[in-house]
């Protein structure tokens, strides 16, 4: 298969990026959307030009580096995937496609397609977690949780942070990525103790990091590879309401 | 008082003050589409007309009016507000963009359709609020004012387009404002989806089933 790609370039965080046109041709259709950008790299390597950068890590779905906007789809047009899952016979031969990074005040563009997402980590650690010394393993069963509790905590672990939610909102909410959190530990019992500062500070940490206010229009949830439920944000939003009034 | 700012400063403190002032309007919309449907009575707007006069008169309805308009102020300068601070969150947008792909239409426009409502508010209420509380005359019929506007093109259209897109506001608010209030759960979320039927198809076409009368001259 033959791509003409629009890639956004941009050297470094200060300067001015632009879109740059390459051909990628002889792609296999079983190819990842990463392997087709690894294959145009090979080539500019070649011709000793400057290669495009892009973030990757696991290349399985799993550490949520891999974050691109595809042709005004996060992750690209596949629903439940992440970039380095989408596979180029998903794409028509001949076929343009724009690739942007993830645009958002909070996530800044370090080079080309990489941004900086560290605000994510900031908003875990202002609250993501509980402060116990767990020790060794315990018991599997010392601590009774419902079934069905402990399914919809793990639904929300799922999350891998890699901010499609806040790329694809019209309003950069994270919303999504917090309220996973949020919600995970309220469902869980070791979660109780901490859960009114934790969404007050997840919250407020969230806001200073210039993500924007959700206005509910749900795209995050179609477009999380995750496929995280906006249930999350409904739980979030009585969790922080249970905070301030009672 | 310091929590209460804390709250307001936070996007989920705003955004709840945007949804429970929005649910309190539309509670009004009942009450008010109730009274007007006087107007069908068949006895040349007598009956219309005694209740345009009465109401006035009641003192809860002027504590209620005052309330109204508190909480209207509100529900406009937060969400106009929030709708600001969203605009700075991006500087650079994308260059392909398929908001149709991931959300529904009426999501992505509650500003727009806000705003063509407020216009219209005004001048609904210019029209009749202000004319027959404070230019009315002896012989005034609030019947005969409703009747003559909306025989007039017009208003009537401007009319018939404001209650659309109010319609097409609630599509959204509705069931966004009970998200807001963190009870759109899955138990709840299908029940809040038909009773927003109400709001956002039932109540606007009640209101335009009264341009639409004289304008189609019944
Ligand atoms: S590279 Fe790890 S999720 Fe894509």
């Amino acid at each position: 298969m033959n791509f003409t790609l629009k890639i956004w370039r941009q050297h470094d965080r200060n300067s001015k990026g632009k879109f740059v046109e390459y051909k990628a041709s002889d792609i296999s259709p079983d190819m990842s959307f990463l392997e087709m950008l690894d294959a145009v790299n090979r080539d500019l390597a070649k011709k000793n030009e400057d290669i495009i950068a892009f973030d990757h890590d696991c290349r399985e779905g799993i550490c949520g580096s891999c974050g691109l906007y595809i042709s005004g789809r996060a992750h690209g047009p596949q629903r439940g995937v992440t970039t380095c899952e989408l596979r180029m016979r998903h794409f028509h031969d001949g076929e343009t496609i724009v690739v942007e990074p993830w645009r958002a005040k909070a996530f800044p563009v370090i080079k080309d397609l990489i941004v900086d997402r560290t605000a994510f980590d900031r908003v875990i650690q202002s609250g993501g977690y509980i402060s116990v010394d767990t020790g060794s393993t315990p018991e599997a069963s010392s601590i009774p949780i419902p079934k069905a509790n402990a399914e919809e905590a793990m639904d929300a672990a799922a999350c891998i942070g890699c901010g499609a939610c806040v790329a694809v909102c019209k309003n950069s909410s994270a919303m999504l990525f917090m309220s996973a959190k949020v919600s995970q530990l309220a469902l869980l019992p070791q979660g109780h103790a901490e859960r009114k500062i934790r969404v007050q500070r997840m919250v407020h940490q969230m806001d200073k990091e210039g993500f924007g206010h959700c206005s509910n229009t749900y795209a995050c949830e179609q477009e999380c590879p995750k496929k995280i439920s906006v249930a999350h944000i409904t739980r979030m939003n009585r969790e922080f309401i249970r905070a301030a009034f009672w | 008082m310091r929590a209460l700012v804390q709250f307001y400063n936070s996007s989920v403190g705003k955004k709840l003050i945007v949804g429970l002032t929005g649910i309190l309007l539309i509670g009004y919309l009942i009450i008010h589409l109730f009274g007007n449907l006087l107007i069908f009575r068949n006895d040349c707007g007598k009956a219309f007309d005694t209740y345009a006069e009465i109401l006035p008169q009641v003192v809860i309805i002027r504590t209620i009016e005052i309330g109204l308009f508190l909480i209207f102020i509100f529900h406009i300068v937060t969400a106009a507000y929030t709708w600001l601070l969203n605009k700075q969150t991006r500087d650079q947008n994308y260059k392909v963009r398929k908001p149709g792909q991931t959300s529904p239409l009426t999501s992505r426009t509650m500003f727009f359709s806000g705003s063509i409502v407020f216009i219209f508010l005004v001048v609904h209420m210019r029209q009749f609020w202000y004319n027959s509380r404070y230019e009315a005359g002896e012989h005034y019929s609030m019947y005969e004012v409703v009747k003559t506007t909306f025989s007039e093109p017009v208003y009537g259209i401007f009319y018939l387009i404001a209650m659309f897109l109010l319609g097409f506001h609630l599509r959204h608010g509705f069931q966004s404002a009970f998200q807001t209030f963190g009870l759109r759960d899955k138990t709840y979320a299908p029940i809040i989806e038909w009773c927003g039927i109400i709001f956002w198809l039932l109540i606007p076409l009640g209101f335009a089933s009264m341009p639409l009368f004289f304008l189609l001259n019944f």
